[in-house]
């Protein structure tokens, strides 16, 4: 088999910070400025105070990546905002130049790094898909025989003529997509186009690019879409702050993914100054989510139970005591409330709990909550007489449904609950 | 269903480009077709949704021309080698024309497809070239105006105009295209270009003999006069034209010989700052 792409050694340098936010469009006075100030700077490095501005200015979005991928391989690419997935594709697309290493690329390479580059609003559908289909590299031969294809993928049927600044967002997308995957270059990359666009959008957009994968096309996907990179790839990378940290199949990369030591968040804890003295003797410290396993992560799998812990102190006995906790959409609507001891013998066992150090732990249950990103508000509080503490956006997280059941169609299901319910299919007669 | 091309596939090396730029003419080739489809976008949408249309190419070296014969052929009454102020002022203002484009829509042309520059991959010369090619559409239509007004004030050109046009057309062409190189190329990292460009647009006006002829000029400050490219081009087009003017003098040749270094120094500066544009855009 022979490689399509080979990476060795890349490393992709970018200049931030004050270099470029104040010097970025070098006004003539600024330049003047830098050059009045320069013997201050050389007296200051000659004391010895030199601000060392070569390290903070820059940084290294792509630090040694090396991998080969063959012929017809379909690879993934996952990583956290910031892991330099789109960096990668730049260099691959030759939008921008590395700074170390070396890539070799057998074929043509088609991009879609942005749905819609190019589209002009004066200019009518038709005219935009061949402006936009040359823009991508095709020749116009090319484009008017694919021209009926494309105007029926992007189902703008009877608006094809009247300029596209009249187009509504979705027909806009559609067009600009339509136009985009009808490339046929040996080796396509593109980047996270499924994240805009509605849920009809989206699954046209995996339909098509499975139909590309299955030609037998070299393809390089990225996307945050953990079903989507589970469904069309075989193999997936792992990116994180600009090296590769794992290769593997794709279920064991995106596993990888989910739970390897993300867990920056899925922690929150309260310091002295956020713990007002009315909350007295209640003294909370912190708040925890954690997998199946006991890691404490930012990101669950709704296919596996997970755990909310909530450990506090009590520096007097109390009665009455209840720990409550909020779930909420991140778009604020609540799901549900729940306290340690709503069950009768919790609320027995612990109706006075003496002085010292607890842990309240909440299991949640597996096959609960549907894909979407929530957060927890949490109280503490004696019912009807007082309220110790109270925090309305303790934790966020976010949860997966890559394997869930339904998850064998890419389509956005609404609601914050997504239970496995038990089906019985019979044939009568 | 489509079938894939047969396609033997060229191997790509990506890697730090060191040295000075090559060219790399063979991939503008591939893209030509990019050019035309992006001087039709330019041109289509100019005159979107405007009333006149097509008229405004028209309307502008027009304008120019009436106020500067009122201005400089009636009150101030400047030397016109015995043409007519209108036709000799309105052939000044053919190349200008293209030159202002290429001097407005050519440095800004990188900075104005910053999205397709980050995103895309093709042959950044595509930009420049297209906003220039574009001016000459509009040159080509204020041309058939002065062929009327040459009509109107009978004034033949000579039979050499045949081969001379075309060549001093290409010697405007070879000015604008460089000048565009240049400025869009430093206008991505330094924008004072863009304020610049009001400035530089008129001062290179009066510095060009649009409005007056050049032999007014005196002796000693010929060969100064003529470091401006564009003396040669609208002194060409003057001689060719209209037959006024000494021809291919040392004065001509020198600015000729600005215009091809101004090109050449600019496709290689534009090509070895070509790989910081996506970066610094």
């Amino acid at each position: 088999m022979t490689t399509a792409i080979s990476v060795k050694n890349l490393g992709k340098r970018y200049q931030i910070g004050a270099a470029e936010t104040k010097f970025r469009y070098n006004m003539l006075r600024d330049v003047l400025v830098d050059t009045v100030y320069a013997p201050v700077r050389l007296v200051k490095a000659l004391v010895g105070k030199s601000d060392r501005r070569a390290n903070k200015n820059f940084i290294w979005a792509l630090k040694d990546i090396s991998f080969d991928l063959e012929e017809g391989k379909v690879l993934g690419i996952v990583g956290r905002n910031g892991a330099g997935k789109s960096t990668l594709l730049k260099v691959l697309s030759r939008v921008t130049e590395p700074t170390k290493g070396i890539v070799t690329v057998r074929g043509r390479v088609g991009s879609l790094l942005e749905v819609g580059t190019g589209f002009h609003p004066e200019l009518t559908g038709r005219e935009n898909i061949y402006m936009n289909g040359a823009i991508l590299g095709m020749k116009s031969a090319e484009i008017e025989r694919k021209f009926d294809e494309m105007v029926e993928f992007s189902e703008v049927g009877q608006f094809i003529d009247t300029p596209v600044k009249r187009y509504s967002s979705g027909m806009y997308l559609r067009l600009a997509f339509a136009v985009a995957a009808h490339l046929e270059p040996e080796i396509l990359v593109v980047d996270e186009v499924l994240a805009v666009g509605d849920a009809e959008f989206q699954r046209k957009c995996l339909g098509k690019m499975n139909d590309v994968a299955q030609q037998g096309r070299t393809v390089l996907f990225v996307s945050h879409n953990m079903s989507a990179i589970l469904r069309l790839t075989q193999e997936a990378i792992v990116l994180n702050k600009g090296q590769l940290i794992k290769r593997a199949p794709t279920p064991e990369a995106v596993d990888f993914y989910l739970s390897s030591g993300q867990a920056e968040t899925g922690e929150r804890t309260w310091s002295a100054d956020e713990i007002p003295a009315s909350s007295e003797p209640f003294k909370p410290i912190s708040l925890r989510l954690k997998d199946k396993n006991g890691n404490i992560v930012d990101t669950v799998r709704s296919t596996e139970p997970a755990t909310i812990e909530w450990e506090y102190q009590l520096d007097a006995p109390l009665t009455g005591l209840r720990l409550g906790m909020y779930l909420n959409t991140m778009r604020g609507e609540y799901v549900f409330t729940t306290f340690d001891t709503d069950d009768a013998k919790q609320y027995e066992q612990f109706g006075t709990r003496k002085a010292g150090r607890y842990v309240s732990r909440c299991a949640i249950p597996a096959d609960f909550f549907n894909e979407g990103r929530y957060y927890f508000g949490v109280n503490a509080s004696s019912f009807g007489v007082k309220r110790y503490f109270m925090d309305e956006n303790a934790l966020s997280f976010n949860v997966d449904i890559s394997g869930a059941p339904g998850t064998q169609w890419p389509e956005l299901r609404q609601g914050p609950i997504r239970p496995r319910l038990y089906w019985q299919i019979e044939k009568l007669g | 269903m489509t079938e894939p091309t047969k396609y033997e596939p060229t191997t790509i090396y990506i890697n730090p480009s060191t040295g000075i730029a090559a060219l790399n003419l063979r991939d503008l080739w591939t893209y030509r077709e990019l050019v035309l489809f992006m001087v039709w976008r330019d041109v289509k949408v100019k005159y979107k949704q405007t009333l006149l249309g097509m008229a405004w190419a028209v309307i502008q070296p027009v304008m120019t021309m009436l106020i500067f014969t009122f201005l400089f052929g009636k009150v101030a009454k400047l030397p016109t080698d015995g043409i007519p102020y209108p036709v000799f002022s309105f052939t000044g203002l053919l190349p200008w024309g293209l030159f202002v484009v290429a001097l407005n829509q050519g440095s800004r042309s990188l900075v104005a497809h910053n999205n397709m520059v980050t995103k895309i991959y093709f042959p950044r010369l595509i930009l420049p070239m297209s906003s220039v090619f574009a001016g000459l559409v509009d040159f080509a239509i204020a041309f058939v105006i002065l062929a009327g007004l040459m009509i109107y004030y009978k004034v033949t050109p000579a039979w050499n105009v045949i081969w001379t046009l075309p060549l001093f057309l290409l010697l405007a062409i070879v000015t604008a295209l460089g000048v565009a190189l240049w400025l869009s190329a430093i206008n991505v990292q330094y924008r004072d270009v863009n304020q610049a460009l009001p400035f530089l647009t008129q001062f290179w006006l009066f510095a060009t003999p649009v409005a007056y002829s050049s032999s007014v000029i005196s002796d000693k400050w010929q060969i100064l006069y003529s470091l401006n490219p564009m003396a040669g081009v609208v002194n060409g087009f003057r001689w060719s034209l209209l037959g006024s003017g000494n021809g291919p003098d040392t004065a001509l040749w020198v600015s000729a010989a600005i215009s091809i270094l101004l090109l050449i120094s600019g496709l290689f500066y534009f090509r070895s700052m070509e790989k910081t544009f996506a970066d610094t855009i």
